[in-house]
């Protein structure tokens, strides 16, 4: 999350507008990178399709590199075999980042209780914002797109979100 | 029919016991017969099967009648042209040691077996490749035994990295240590994904490669197996049908009607005509989304964004049409044992009509831009062919068979529904390369046009659901209003439909070809157990098949123009 300018700086009325602009350039140019594994990537499909048209919210540069983007969008099951490779991607992305767990398998396990589905990514990487539905509709993604910029608005680049997060596979 | 294929199949085995299962011969084989039956089934002419279906076991553990062994393995077999299902199952004492291999017969035992050996622990004598398939490398014991506690979970660390697999097939295409270490020749090995743009889902593809041509390939599934058949055995049938959505998520209603024709052809059920009607009109639109789904992903793969955005927006559209119909735009979950979840809606064929011409009018434009199109041309003739006996070989099905000339349809081969009484084609392709995989799926869409456009005219009135209580919920005003109608749902809802025991296959023609279901029930309202056979699986299995020899780009729309779906794929 760090610019490296705040350890001369500290929390000053500097840093504090810096924040403003900062976030600001954040909020509306989030670049995704859609670890989509099942039903919810089709709904993503759809809310980026012209219908639904993510680009109005700044999010359409969708990146399949994970050291491109800073929003991971977890569309669908994340099963145990999976979950060493999710946790690759999310640790391969550039700080600042945030996750969208889309759809209830990837918030909770969803339908799925049984040996072979994680029960929720957020035992795996740090969540920011939980999309209900299973699937959910386009405009679901949509509003947590939009929740997590007014989310972004309230952050600074004093400090760190996850830092003390420790997952299964920590 | 099959009286005679039961005499004829009991009078070339006469060891084994012969018995008829809803469309299937069963044969109860001694595991030392079991090569030499599957063999003849196999090769002789008047049995010629040359489709493997499906191989699965069964774990008796806590069957009521339980037999003298724990697990019987069954391997489904199908002469498609003459529409003759075979079943041969056989015993297994000891699932260490297990029962020999149908790897040397049929290329879809590799995979087929390496499944039942990862969920059920069954040793495949002689197989190549006995290692785990669905679940990860790092997993301890069988999930589908019966003393496999479900919420048992298993964590994983790390990936597998297949080098061994990847190298045990170099040295079987001829490239073998001494040649990887020539300076002269540099082997690269790439892997795609299991997180990669190109797979669709989660599916890893490592590739070992001589410049861009690949030399050898190896595949890993199982990243989505999220226990849908374990889960199922803990559920009343009609609880299991939101769990269908899930498998094909492209074209979930055809999963759900396939789900139920199989329960209900169990149970002896005729469904009204006008569920019948509806179920082919639902299930024909479907098969257009479905490959409308492929087509504009295989588009996107192409490097045409324009054909996307020209089929993608129909699909789009027909999807709020469908939410219209079932409350959701994906996972319809619309039918129910004995019949349909509603009837369509009052201005439901000016509706479909409406969406049918723009679907037309979508892949029209879509055609426009690639029927004589040089550059596409280019990229798909002649690439990643696989001929119409080798996919038959690895159980491939669908328009991906099709496409390589074999013209196998269940709607046209053993018709259910009255499909034989529709006018329509069955399109077959010539090459069986990437163009012919891509253009099938627009005859396709045009063809189930064809036959919704008849079922919506001679579609009957009438019910839709049959009357017998004992499986179709009773109306509300009964379950209010009289004691008959409130035992009726309340045993309906928590004990669910009860099916005669015992074992049964029931295929169905979907979008990717043939979608079957291998239940066993113990007479209970739950499935004592629920094997799914997705087409997908076995397309996978024949991948390295078509992408050997090819260049690394061709890899990537060869995978977009089989339509790997993960939810049906890994389960």
């Amino acid at each position: 999350m760090a610019l490296g300018l705040e350890s001369n700086l500290g929390d000053t009325v500097i840093t504090t507008n810096l924040d403003f602009v900062v976030n600001w350039g954040r909020q509306y140019s989030l670049w995704p990178f859609i670890y989509g594994t099942a039903c919810c990537a089709i709904e993503f499909m759809s809310a980026a399709a012209s219908q639904h048209d993510v680009s109005r919210f700044g999010a359409e540069v969708v990146r399949f590199s994970p050291r491109q983007a800073d929003l991971l969008l977890v569309c669908g099951t994340i099963t145990y075999k999976q979950a060493p490779v999710l946790k690759r991607i999310y640790e391969q992305m550039p700080d600042p980042k945030w996750v969208l767990a889309v759809g209830a398998c990837a918030s909770s396990g969803g339908i799925y209780n049984n040996y072979c589905t994680v029960q929720g990514i957020d035992t795996i990487i740090p969540v920011d914002i939980y999309v209900s539905g299973c699937p959910p509709r386009p405009e679901t993604i949509l509003d947590a797109l939009i929740r997590l910029q007014d989310q972004i608005k309230g952050e600074s680049v004093l400090k760190d979100r996850h830092k003390d997060f420790k997952g299964i596979l920590d | 029919m099959n009286t005679t294929a039961l005499e004829k199949i009991q009078a070339a085995f006469p060891d084994a016991t012969c018995k008829i299962a809803l469309d299937s011969v069963v044969l109860d084989v001694l595991p030392e017969d079991l090569e030499k039956t599957l063999s003849r089934l196999k090769k002789d002419e008047e049995f010629n099967c040359g489709l493997l279906v499906d191989v699965t076991a069964i774990d008796y553990l806590d069957y009521p009648q339980k037999p003298k062994t724990r697990f019987t393995v069954v391997y489904t077999l199908r002469n498609w042209e003459k529409a003759l299902l075979v079943q041969v199952r056989t015993p297994v004492a000891d699932p260490e040691v297990g029962v020999p291999t149908a790897t040397h017969l049929w290329g879809a035992a590799l995979w087929g077996e390496r499944e039942v050996y990862d969920q059920y622990g069954i040793h495949f004598e002689g197989h190549p490749d006995l290692r785990r398939i669905l679940n990860h490398w790092q997993f301890k014991g069988h999930p589908l035994r019966k003393d496999y506690p479900i919420e048992k979970r298993q964590i994983c660390y790390e990936t597998d990295s297949m080098e061994k697999e990847i190298r045990a097939r170099l040295d079987k295409k001829g490239v073998d240590d001494e040649t990887l270490n020539d300076i002269n020749t540099e082997v690269m090995f790439l892997n795609l994904g299991p997180s990669h743009p190109a797979t669709h889902g989660a599916i890893r593809i490592l590739t070992a490669l001589d410049g861009e041509t690949i030399i050898a390939n190896v595949n890993e599934i199982g990243y989505l197996h999220r226990g849908f058949e374990k889960n199922s055995e803990k559920m009343t049938y009609n609880q299991i049908i939101p769990m269908t959505d899930r498998l094909n998520y492209c074209s979930s209603m055809m999963n759900n009607i396939a789900y139920v024709k199989a329960i209900e052809s169990w149970m002896g059920i005729t469904i009204t005509q006008r569920a019948q009607f509806m179920r082919v009109v639902l299930s024909e639109f479907y098969r257009v989304l479905d490959h409308l789904v492929c087509l504009s992903a295989a588009f996107v793969d192409i490097g045409g964004l324009t054909g996307y955005w020209y089929l993608y927006n129909e699909k789009e559209a027909a999807y709020d049409f469908i939410s219209r119909l079932c409350g959701a735009r994906l996972t319809s979950t619309f039918t129910r044992v004995g019949g349909m979840y509603r009837d369509f809606y009052d201005g439901w064929q000016k509706d479909l009509e409406f969406h049918i011409k723009s679907i037309e009018k979508g892949i029209d434009d879509a055609l426009t831009l690639i029927a004589t199109n040089r550059i596409l041309h280019d990229r798909t003739q002649g690439v990643c062919v696989i001929s119409g006996a080798t996919a038959l070989n690895y159980g491939v099905t669908g328009p991906c068979l099709r496409a390589s000339g074999v013209p196998y349809d269940l709607r046209k081969d053993a018709p259910y529904y009255n499909y034989e009484s529709f006018d329509f084609e069955v399109p077959v392709g010539s090459t069986g390369d990437v163009y012919d995989r891509f253009m099938i799926r627009f005859f396709e869409i045009k063809e189930s046009i064809k036959i919704i456009r008849q079922a919506m005219k001679n579609i009957p009135g009438g019910p839709i659901n049959i009357a017998d209580n004992q499986v179709i919920l009773p109306a509300k005003d009964d379950v209010y209003n009289n004691i008959e109608g409130l035992a009726n749902h309340f045993k309906l809802v928590i004990e669910g439909v009860k099916t005669p025991p015992g074992e049964w296959y029931d295929a169905f023609e979907a979008a990717n070809g043939e979608l079957g279901f291998h239940f066993v029930s113990d007479g209970s309202g739950k499935p004592y157990k629920l094997k799914v056979r997705p087409p997908c699986f076995y397309t996978m299995g024949s991948f390295h098949k078509m992408v050997e020899g090819s260049m690394i780009a061709d890899a990537v729309i060869n995978l977009s123009c089989i339509n790997i779906i993960g939810g049906e794929l890994d389960r």
